[in-house]
């Protein structure tokens, strides 16, 4: 499991986590909902480590992440991550973007390694794209890619930093679709985003930043359906 | 009808300079390429106090005038007792000169790598150098490329100042032909057509790759 106690970051003078707390189980999907610069995205760079804290901890399997000793780059394999940007590698074939951190960071033999990126890639629909250079593919196909290439990892969990915000309202759908899939697999999933409806169809629990703190946390009937808290309000009234 | 007291013989001593001319251009370019992944990976990832100083030192072989490094360096190696010829003189030189600016070139194809792609290996156990290795160096091999042929050429040119050490290479032999049968405006056109010549191909190389990257990318 996940345990975030009381993180705090800043960059510079800026406080962008002012005291968080979040414990996610296995097998739990829980969806971060919130304003531009409330600390959603932050909070999951802290996770896997990308960003330093300045206070606080937190323990993926009981290993504290941001202890001086604890090897990153291996605790990082059972964290998949997946950004608002694709970041597909532009060098490497559809099937090679995939293959490549098994190959390098597990050392699977590039015939194990082929068998489960194709498989991976099967699963997010881009079976017919593994020869395929990443420019080629539209905005929805290169995003399901990263997805396909975090999951190769066989990660324990998966985190999702606002998938569909850079993506054509069109192509939203089928990412969205690959998200659903994961989730049914019972996949231990943290979902930043912005769609609302889909954060209230998937999650066990919403969690609702405001400046910093998690302003509002519980069912999706509860937070979404339901919100006590003025800001939650305002917040969804703005979005819906 | 045109006629010319250049003679075949002439014509192979010219090429023999252009033979110099390439071996130089071969070895400068070589250190020059090595030291600038260097000089140049130092530049985009160590912390400014490396960086900085290492910027300072490079700006000078950009600065001075070549002709002026050669003439130095070729007397300076003299007084310090190294036994050097003037072609390994030639070759550091230009070497040291091509370093340089190949160190700003490799530096700008490192940080043209966007951040949130490096981000992503590393968000997938890579470790930094897995990092560099993987994703880093080949997504700035392609933006490098076009400014990587555009100082082979420039050095290839450039290597004619070595004829100021005494060596003897294309433009020098072109030179002395000249000066036995009297026809500049005739061998010094040879000459050019040779260094387009050995030019040429390597333009070409550079916009093939160029073009088969793009496709992909």
């Amino acid at each position: 499991m996940i345990e975030i106690q009381d993180i705090h970051k800043s960059f510079g003078s800026l406080e962008v986590l002012k005291g968080v707390s979040l414990n996610v189980e296995k097998g739990e999907v829980v969806s971060v909902i919130g304003g531009s610069g409330s600390g959603k995205s932050t909070m999951l760079m802290c996770i896997n480590g990308l960003e330093k804290i300045q206070r606080g901890r937190i323990l993926v399997d009981g290993t504290d992440v941001h202890a001086r000793n604890t090897d990153l780059n291996k605790l990082r394999r059972k964290i998949g991550i997946v950004f608002q940007q694709w970041n597909a590698f532009p060098h490497l074939t559809v099937l090679e973007n995939v293959m490549l951190a098994p190959r390098k960071v597990l050392g699977r033999s590039r015939q194990d390694a082929e068998a489960v990126a194709v498989q991976r890639l099967t699963d997010v629909g881009l079976a017919e794209k593994l020869k395929v250079y990443p420019s080629k593919l539209s905005g929805g196909q290169q995003q399901r890619m990263a997805i396909a290439r975090a999951l190769a990892m066989e990660p324990d969990y998966m985190l999702f930093d606002e998938v569909t915000s850079a993506l054509d309202p069109q192509l939203v759908g089928e990412v969205l679709d690959t998200l659903r899939m994961l989730s049914s697999k019972g996949m231990t999933m943290i979902v930043v985003t912005h769609e609302i409806a889909f954060a209230r169809e998937v999650s066990d629990r919403v969690a609702f930043f405001h400046q910093g703190r998690i302003h509002e946390i519980g069912s999706p009937e509860h937070v979404i359906g339901n919100p006590q808290q003025p800001e939650t309000i305002a917040f969804l009234k703005s979005v819906l | 009808m045109f006629s010319t007291s250049m003679s075949w013989h002439d014509l192979g001593f010219v090429l023999q300079g252009a033979g110099v001319t390439l071996a130089v251009t071969f070895w400068a370019i070589l250190l020059g390429t090595v030291l600038g992944m260097l000089f140049g990976l130092i530049r985009a990832v160590s912390p400014w106090w490396i960086a900085a100083p290492l910027g300072v030192v490079l700006d000078v072989p950009r600065s001075v005038p070549l002709l002026i490094q050669l003439v130095i360096i070729n007397s300076f190696k003299s007084i310090i007792g190294v036994n050097a010829s003037p072609f390994v003189v030639s070759c550091v030189v230009l070497g040291i000169y091509a370093s340089a600016y190949c160190s700003e070139i490799v530096r700008g194809g490192i940080l043209a790598v966007p951040t949130t792609t490096r981000r992503a290996a590393r968000s997938l156990g890579m470790t930094y150098w897995q990092d560099l290795k993987e994703i880093v160096f080949p997504m700035a091999l392609r933006v490098m490329l076009p400014s990587w042929i555009g100082l082979t050429l420039g050095v290839m040119k450039d290597t004619a100042l070595v004829l100021w050490i005494g060596i003897i290479e294309l433009l020098r032999a072109s030179q002395i032909i000249v000066t036995r049968i009297q026809e500049p405006l005739f061998v010094l056109t040879v000459a050019g057509l040779i260094y387009f010549a050995m030019s040429f191909p390597i333009a070409r190389l550079g916009a093939w790759l160029e073009k088969r990257w793009q496709e992909n990318d």
